[in-house]
Parts: C-alpha cells; structure tokens; sequence
C-alpha cells in the first residue's frame, strides 16, 4: 500500500487550492442559513400554540412527503419544529455540494487531461483517490462539527450540545455518503456529466422514494438515504444510527471505488460507448437543432425529473383532502381564507417551488454558451459564417422552449395523478395557466443571463446567487421577515398564485418588459465584447 | 492585390499591452508564415483577424473588408484552423465536420470523405477519444472540405506526426496553386520555410521583421567552414566575422551577407582546402532575432 501512496498531502493541498472558493461558499452558506433559521424560530413560534398549530399543518400527506414525517411527540421543542421544516433540504444540499465538488476533483479532473499530468509526477496509484476521498471527510467533517458548533450556541428551546451535533452530523454522513457516490460513478462513466448525472439521478430517485414511502409505507423510506435522515428525532430522540449507517455504508462504497480505481485505466470506465454516426443529421445542422443536441440529455433528464417531481405531488393531494375531511379543527384553523379549498391553497404554493426548480435547467441552457466559450469552443462556431448575434439568439430560444416544456410538464404531471385520486377535481386548464403564469419570472433570469454573459462574462456564473437568492425569498422571506423591497427583488415575488389571487396582467407584462429590455442590452454588450475562446 | 491588411493594430487587455502598433500584408495568392516565440500575440492577431477580439487602436481588413464589423461575410471566404482544437466530446469526428461545413456553407461533400481518406481519420469515432492529432485532422478536413479564398492556420501541424504534416502541406501548396492565400502561424520553422513566400516575425507584441525569406537572408550570417595550407592571422578579428571558433586546422565562423565578398578575398590568399558555406535557416534568423532582443533588454551588445 505504502508505495501507492506518495504524494497524497500534495495533491490533497492543491484541490483545496483549487476549489477553496467553491468551498468556502458552500459550507457558510449551509452553516450560516441553519443558524440563522435556528436563531429566528423562537420569534415565530412563541407559544405552545404555535408550535401545535404548525404540527397540525406538517401533520398530513403532502407536506409530509415534502419534507419527512413529523415528530411522534407531545410538546415538541421548537427546536424539533426548525430540524423539521430545514434538515432535508439542508440535507439535499449538503448531498448537491459534494456532487459537485467531488464530480469535479474526479472525473472533471481526469477529462481535462489535470489527472494525467499529477500522475506523471511521482505520485502512487492510489494518491489522487485518496486525496478526493480525504477531500470528502474533510469537507464533511467540517460541515458537521461547525454546524454542531453554532447550533450549541444557539439559544433555542430543545437544543442541547449533543442533539447539535446529531444535527450536524446527520448533514456531514449524508453528505459523505454522496461524496462516495459520486466517486463510484465517476469510476463508472467515462464522463464527468455521466458521474454528476447519474449521482445526482440517485439523489432525486432517493428523494421520491422517501416521499412515497413516508406517506405510505415505512419500509420503503428505509431504502432511501433521504429516508434514515428524517428518522433521527434530533433534538427529541436524538438518535445516531441515521448516522452510522450513511457512514458506513460510504466506507464500504469508498472501498470499491479504490479497487475499481486500481483496476481500471486512466480516463477508461465501465459504461461502454458506442459507436458514432459519420454523418451529421439534418436536426444538427440547424443552430436550435446544434444547441438542443448539445444539451439533450440535461433536459430530458430534468423534463422527465419534473414530471415526476409533480406527479408525486399530485399523487399525494388525494390524501391531504380525504385527511383534512376528518379533522373539524384543522379545518378550522388552516382556513384563513376561506374563499379557497386547501387544496387549492397548497397547489398554489407548490407552484412556486416547482417553477423555482425548473428554472435551474432553463438557466443552464443559456448559460451552456459561456461553457463553450471557456472551452474553446465557441471559435470554431465564430471563425465560421455565423453571427453572435445569431448564436446567443438560439440559446435563448432554447431557453424558453425549454422553460415552456418544463412548465407544461409540472402542471401536466400534478394534474394527471391528481385527477385520479381527487373528488374535486382540478382543472386542467386552471393548472395550466397557474404553471405557465410564471414565465416572466423564468425568463427575466434568462435575461439576467445573457447580460450578464454580455457585460459581465467573468460574472457569469454569479445568475446561480440571483437564483439562491429567490429561492431563499420563497422558502425563508416572511420566516426571516425581508422587508418588501427585499422581497420584491426576487422576480418569483411578482408573479400572481393563481390558485389563491387573481391574475395580475400589468405585473406580468411588466416583468416580460422588464426581461426583453435586460435581454437587449446583454446581445448588445455580447456583439461588442472580445470572445475569448 | 493584398488579401489580409493589418494597420497600427494595437491591442490591450487592461494594462497589458499585447499587441503593439502592428503593420503587414499577404497578397493573393502568397503563403505567409507568422512566427514568434509563445506569448508574443501569435493568436491574439489571428483572433483580431476572426472577429473574435476587438483591437484597441488600429484597422485589419481581409477582403478589403472590416475584420469586425463584417466579420460574418468575411468568415463565408475564409477557412480556419485552431491550435488548441477543443471539440464537442459527445459528437463524432464526422458530425463535427458536417456541422462546420454547414456552419460555413460552401462544404464539398466529395472533398471531404477525400480528405478524410488522406489524413486517416476514423470519423464514427467521438471527440472524447480523439489525441490532440486527430482533433487536428478533424479542424484540417473542415477546412480543406471548404472553398475558401483564405486559409488563417495557427500552429495547424503541432500534433500531426511527419507524414501527415507532408499531407498537410500538400493541402496548402494546392491550395496556392489555385491562387489561394494562406496564413500560417507556426513552431515548426522548418514546415515554413519549405512552404512560405513570405514570413512576418513578431516578438512581445511588436513585429520584429517582415519580407522573403530571400530578403532576410542578405540581413544575416551565412556559416563558413574552412580549411586553408597555411593559418589565417587575425581572422578572428575580421570586419563581420563572428562566433570564431578554431579546431586542429579547421576553422568555422559565421559571416555577415554583405561582408562574405571581402572575407573570401581575404581567406583565399592562403590556400583554401576546404570551404564550405550554408545559408542562414529560417532557425538561425529566428533565433538570432530572439537572442538579440533579449541581448538588448540584458543591455548587451548586439
């Protein structure tokens, strides 16, 4: 073993010198909104009143697949109450960033040609996995142990130090374990798409399962990682095997990704390819059917994604009404408005959500074209008789074709299931246009895009803090109480929910405006800016 | 008539200058080689000429026409080569191709199943498990596949091995013999000087020297080595005679062109054995360029 090794420490030393940016954004952004959502749930739920009430609102289907099961518990501490509505999305995260940072500092690493360059050095066969794989237990430690840190300083009713720590955990062994995940695929596929892509078709299958399996059957959410997370009690239980476990079983999975590792050959796998096509088809030879090409997997992955995403939802919504129907007081309590069923109040709020997520593969249609450039790749389209103007223009309509299908399945999805399990049932129409009303906010982040792709093109990643940021104004504005103009900066804020409100033509024709003039001033910075590859 | 123009181009990045005031011209129908050590604006000028970049002072027009306002007509005449030939990984060779002759219009189908015969290039493979070489055939068949009135080729042969760079010149010397223009940039100095007309020399964003290689010669040395019965006093300290090396009875030394007359005359007195002179190499003057730069930024003599 000894002589696999040399050179490990070093190579350890550059991929945090390589990726400490990313690095250091990802763990206080996660240590940071976990405390400071810790610190502002005194402040809402203030009585034993508040705290039953949101119970009774968690207690049922389809929040329940949403977000895990709720605590089996009298007097839940409020504490209990922040692990419930945060630790699985904190968790997702947490799993998201070390599919990300590992895809990179493995398979991404060795496309690129780095990993050759490192092993020629003299360094041992087995360094560069073990450094990725030290990278992963650094990273995950210090994301438990800063987290755990900061939770038990943290003066919230029910959080003890070990229960902190528990919490941080449960982030850190799930995030271990897709760290090795992503290791093991990124043995398997030849590509670094095909290892993010498939470990992050593990995430998302393992997220379904737990939301089936939490509304139906236990049993099946033990299958699922997602599934043990949500089963420690933390900070009423507090109990450890939901750590345990991910770790282990990552241990065992990192073993296999070493022995794969030393059996295979630099930049080989074990998904074969196949072989190609010696002529272009006619789809590719036309500049949508080249950037549709381009990207082909990445949307019918996220299409098919979304659809399931929503008929999941849709699925549950039968539930949630049969579930109200017995419960007079939960009734009582949740019809603040009573001019609308609660279905039709928790449709309009999935919306939201769903719409904020399909506007990650929108965004990354458009931004593909920056990929191109910082790959060289772009000069070859450039050298040729095609105009920027022309180019960035099929990106953009990619874009918002591909918002528009994204859209359209959401609210296919939801409504399809729903309409087999609902008495009242949903129209489809009405579904639809609750989808679609939210366009105008998808496309001014196209818009931002592209401008910032003209103007800014060293910025141009900075459109994914825009996203963060609305997501954080949906999920956390009214908890960490934004004020309005805060709230109002997010373009998802403006959109009316058209489940509960009326349409709002002059907000959304404002937004549209608003997103066709950004879009203009980014073609016109692109046509004059310098391309640089 | 002049196929390329270049103008007091002057390109900055911010405060660094990489281009600085650049003039020169290929005319129809010449091969023009662009040389010049790493980093001194090689590619930088030819992405000027694409389009790609804007110059900060300065016109280039190919065709007569504005290398960035016209850009897209320019590029319908033109076919380019990369250096750093990046593809798509999950398409093949041939789509590749096809994509690009699609993209440039006026692709020859015959041509280039043709071209791909001559370079040996398996098209049904894809990009990711293409070598540096064949990604460089790939850009090359693209390009030769085109009618093109110009061919701009940066550093087109680095991966191709020996056989496939006489390919590769081949491809251009046809293309000039239908009274095509190429500019090629290159390393590989001796590919230049069997195929160039004309080379245009650029050190740290300044053109250093332009003209035939014909013209460059009278500007340097030739090297002489001789032998002669009896020893030639003071040659060493000669007018234009330098790098004066002596080695049993053989002497070598290197000669200024416009010197050699005198020297000759000189050295003939005591009985030459042995003479022989080489014309300076295309290596030899870019070297020499290289070093005396370097020598004047030292503050050395030259």
């Amino acid at each position: 073993m000894r002589k696999h090794l040399p050179g490990t420490g070093s190579i350890l030393k550059l991929i945090f010198r390589q990726d400490r940016f990313k690095i250091s954004v990802w763990l206080l952004c996660l240590i940071l909104i976990t405390i400071s959502v810790a610190y502002a749930y005194p402040e809402v739920y203030k009585t034993e009143e508040d705290i039953m009430g949101f119970i009774l609102t968690m207690q049922n289907p389809a929040m329940e697949a949403m977000l895990g099961p709720v605590y089996d518990a009298n007097n839940p501490p409020v504490a209990a109450v922040f692990a419930h509505e945060m630790l699985l999305f904190t968790v997702i995260a947490a799993a998201i960033m070390n599919i990300l940072l590992i895809g990179r500092s493995t398979r991404t690493d060795e496309e690129d040609g780095r990993l050759e360059l490192l092993l020629s050095l003299p360094v041992g066969r087995l360094s560069h996995i073990t450094a990725v794989m030290l990278e992963a237990l650094i990273l995950n430690a210090l994301l438990a142990i800063l987290t755990g840190a900061g939770l038990s300083a943290v003066q919230t009713n029910g959080i003890t130090p070990e229960s902190s720590f528990l919490y941080g955990s449960i982030l850190g062994s799930a995030g271990f374990l897709f760290a090795a995940i992503t290791a093991l695929f990124a043995q398997l596929a030849k590509t670094s798409r095909g290892a993010t892509g498939l470990s992050f078709t593990v995430l998302i299958i393992s997220y379904i399962i737990r939301a089936i399996g939490d509304v139906s059957s236990e049993a099946l959410s033990l299958i699922s990682p997602l599934g043990w997370t949500v089963r420690t009690g933390v900070f009423i239980d507090n109990k450890w095997w939901p750590v345990i476990l991910p770790l282990a079983i990552g241990i065992i999975i990192t073993a296999v990704v070493f022995y794969l590792n030393q059996i295979r050959d630099l930049g080989g796998g074990f998904i074969p390819e196949m072989k190609g096509k010696t002529r272009a088809s006619a789809l590719l030879k036309t500049p949508l059917g080249f950037v549709f090409r381009m990207q082909r997997t990445n949307i019918i992955a996220w299409a098919i994604g979304m659809f399931l995403l929503s008929a999941a939802f849709g699925a549950i919504l039968g539930d949630l009404e049969e579930y109200y129907a017995d419960l007079d007081i939960l009734q009582a309590f949740l019809a603040a408005n009573p001019d609308y069923t609660l279905t039709e109040q928790f449709v309009a709020m999935l919306f939201v959500i769903l719409s904020i997520i399909s506007a990650i593969p929108v965004v990354m249609v458009v931004l593909k074209l920056k990929g191109e450039e910082n790959k060289n790749r772009t000069e070859h389209i450039y050298s040729r008789a095609v105009s920027r103007t022309g180019m960035l223009a099929s990106y953009m309509i990619m874009a918002i074709i591909v918002s528009i299908i994204m859209q359209t399945l959401t609210a296919v999805g939801l409504w399809a299931t729903s309409y087999s399990i609902l008495d009242q049932t949903l129209s489809l129409g009405k579904t639809l246009n609750a989808a679609l009303v939210f366009l105008p906010a998808i496309w001014v982040l196209i818009a931002l895009g592209i401008f910032l792709m003209g103007l800014f093109p060293k910025a141009t990643s900075g459109i994914w803090l825009y996203f963060a940021f609305c997501f954080i104004v949906i999920y956390l504005g009214e908890l960490l109480k934004f004020p309005d103009w805060l709230m109002n900066l997010s373009s998802f804020t403006h959109v009316p929910q058209l489940f509960v409100e009326e349409g709002d033509i002059l907000s959304l024709t404002i937004l549209t405006l608003l997103a066709i003039l950004i879009t203009i001033i980014g073609f016109i910075g692109y046509r004059k800016r310098d391309i640089t590859g | 008539m002049n196929i390329i123009e270049v103008n007091g181009i002057t390109k900055k990045f911010g405060k660094f200058t990489a281009l600085d005031d650049i003039h020169f011209s290929v005319r129809k129908g010449e091969i023009c080689g662009f040389i010049g050590p790493n980093g001194a604006g090689k590619s930088t000028t030819i992405r000027i000429l694409l389009g790609m970049l804007k110059a900060t002072k300065g016109t280039a027009k190919i065709f007569g026409m504005d290398v960035w306002k016209d850009a897209v007509e320019i590029h319908k005449r033109i076919s380019y080569v990369p250096g750093d030939v990046n593809l798509w990984p999950n398409l093949t060779g041939g789509e590749v191709i096809d994509l690009f002759l699609k993209m440039r219009g006026n692709g020859n189908i015959k041509k280039r199943d043709e071209l791909l015969k001559k370079f040996d290039l398996d098209p049904s493979k894809k990009c990711r498990t293409y070598s540096k070489g064949n990604r460089q055939k790939v850009a090359l068949v693209a390009a030769f596949a085109c009618d093109a009135d110009l061919y701009i080729l940066d550093e087109p042969t680095s991966g191709l091995d020996p056989l496939m760079e006489k390919v590769f010149q081949e491809c251009i010397l046809e293309a000039k013999k239908e009274g095509k223009s190429v500019f090629l940039s290159s390393h590989i100095l001796s590919e230049v000087e069997k195929v160039c007309d004309q080379v245009v020399i650029i050190r740290e964003g300044k053109i250093i020297e332009t003209g035939s290689l014909e013209d460059m010669r009278h500007l340097t040395r030739n090297k002489i080595t001789l032998q002669t019965k009896t020893p030639v006093p003071g040659l060493k300290d000669f007018p234009g005679v330098h790098s004066f090396a002596e080695e049993n009875s053989r002497v070598t030394f290197q000669v200024d062109t416009e010197k050699l007359d005198e020297v000759i005359r000189h050295v003939s007195q005591f009985g030459i054995l042995k003479l022989e002179s080489v014309p300076p190499t295309l290596e030899d003057l870019f070297m020499r360029h290289y070093k005396t730069s370097k020598a004047t930024d030292e503050g050395g003599a030259v």
